[in-house]
């Protein structure tokens, strides 16, 4: 075990800011790309749905 | 007919729907128990380093990064060349959909080579040849996905960037050898690191489990990605048709 508390963990021996500043940015871009491509799925799979609507009555 | 034939046949878009969509929730299991265990040896069991402190923790995410950055253009560059020369359209979606994750991958390694040379180097950015060529990645990236974009006929554009990507691959070795061809603030190959051996170790651990991580985001989010472009390119299919309930009663899931 490398830290005596939380407060020790997150000074990161006076290099929380670059460490913090690092992990942060990277959290929030790889939380947000799934989020993002599961909504262009779902996005994707409703225009397929609705194209059904758009042919009801005449073949393409 | 012959093996090349079943090949494409397996490859075809409804087959890999199905197969990806099934391998998916392993890839995050898989993303999230790398990560975990790689996070936990990386903060909690690799010691502090001798002469960096504690800012030397930025390499479990800064190297795999910048391998994955490579690595992932590399495949988008391979995947581009087949889907042009057989044809072969779901290569030609798989190279569209890697190359956000590999502008992602690109960007953080550069940002958090950024906020570990603020400390270590004193410096932000320097234009040396590592960090140039690392930039320069980037932008290909972004060039490939603003010129896939910005042409209509889905065939001519998936020709136009493969042909892009084919000749920014040059750039790959370039950044990798970077460190050795040019004098450069930039250390070495991280692989051959040698430091006190016991703590060469735990952080090897640290960082190759977070690199198996990011492998299987990487899988996963590509895999998204295609899904949705089979999709939107087969929207008049009869089998997209029978997935989404248009064709054949109610839809199926997967």
């Amino acid at each position: 075990m490398n830290w005596g508390g939380a407060g020790e963990f997150f000074a990161m021996g006076g290099y929380g800011l670059y460490v913090w500043g690092s992990y942060a940015v990277a959290v929030l871009l790889m939380g947000a790309e799934p989020l993002l491509a599961r909504h262009r799925h779902a996005e994707a799979r409703r225009a397929a749905a609705r194209a059904d609507e758009d042919e009801t009555g005449e073949l393409r | 007919m012959d093996a090349g034939l079943r090949f494409f046949t397996f490859a075809s878009p409804p087959r890999f729907y199905a197969l990806s969509g099934a391998l998916l929730p392993w890839l995050w299991a898989a993303t999230a128990l790398f990560a975990a265990a790689g996070l936990y040896i990386g903060f909690f069991v690799a010691p502090t380093d001798a002469t960096q402190g504690d800012a030397y923790r930025i390499i479990f995410i800064h190297v795999p990064a910048a391998w994955m950055s490579m690595l992932l253009y590399l495949v988008m560059a391979f995947w581009a060349a087949i889907g042009w020369a057989f044809n072969a359209r779901l290569a030609s979606m798989v190279a569209r959909a890697i190359a956000p994750t590999g502008a992602l991958f690109t960007f953080l390694a550069l940002w958090t080579g950024s906020f570990w040379g603020k400390p270590t180097w004193g410096t932000w950015w320097v234009w040396d040849a590592r960090l140039t060529s690392e930039l320069i990645l980037l932008f290909l990236y972004l060039g490939y996905m603003a010129l896939v974009t910005a042409i209509d006929d889905t065939r001519r554009a998936d020709q136009a960037g493969a042909l892009l990507a084919i000749v920014g691959a040059v750039n790959v070795p370039i950044i990798y050898f970077s460190v050795k061809w040019w004098n450069t603030l930039h250390q070495g190959a991280t692989i051959s690191l040698t430091a006190a051996p016991k703590m060469a170790q735990t952080m090897l651990t640290a960082m190759l489990l977070m690199t198996f991580a990011f492998w299987a985001y990487a899988f996963a989010v590509v895999f998204m990605r295609t899904r949705s472009i089979i999709i939107e390119r087969e929207l008049h299919t009869e089998w997209v048709g029978a997935l989404t309930g248009r064709v054949g009663g109610r839809g199926s899931r997967t």
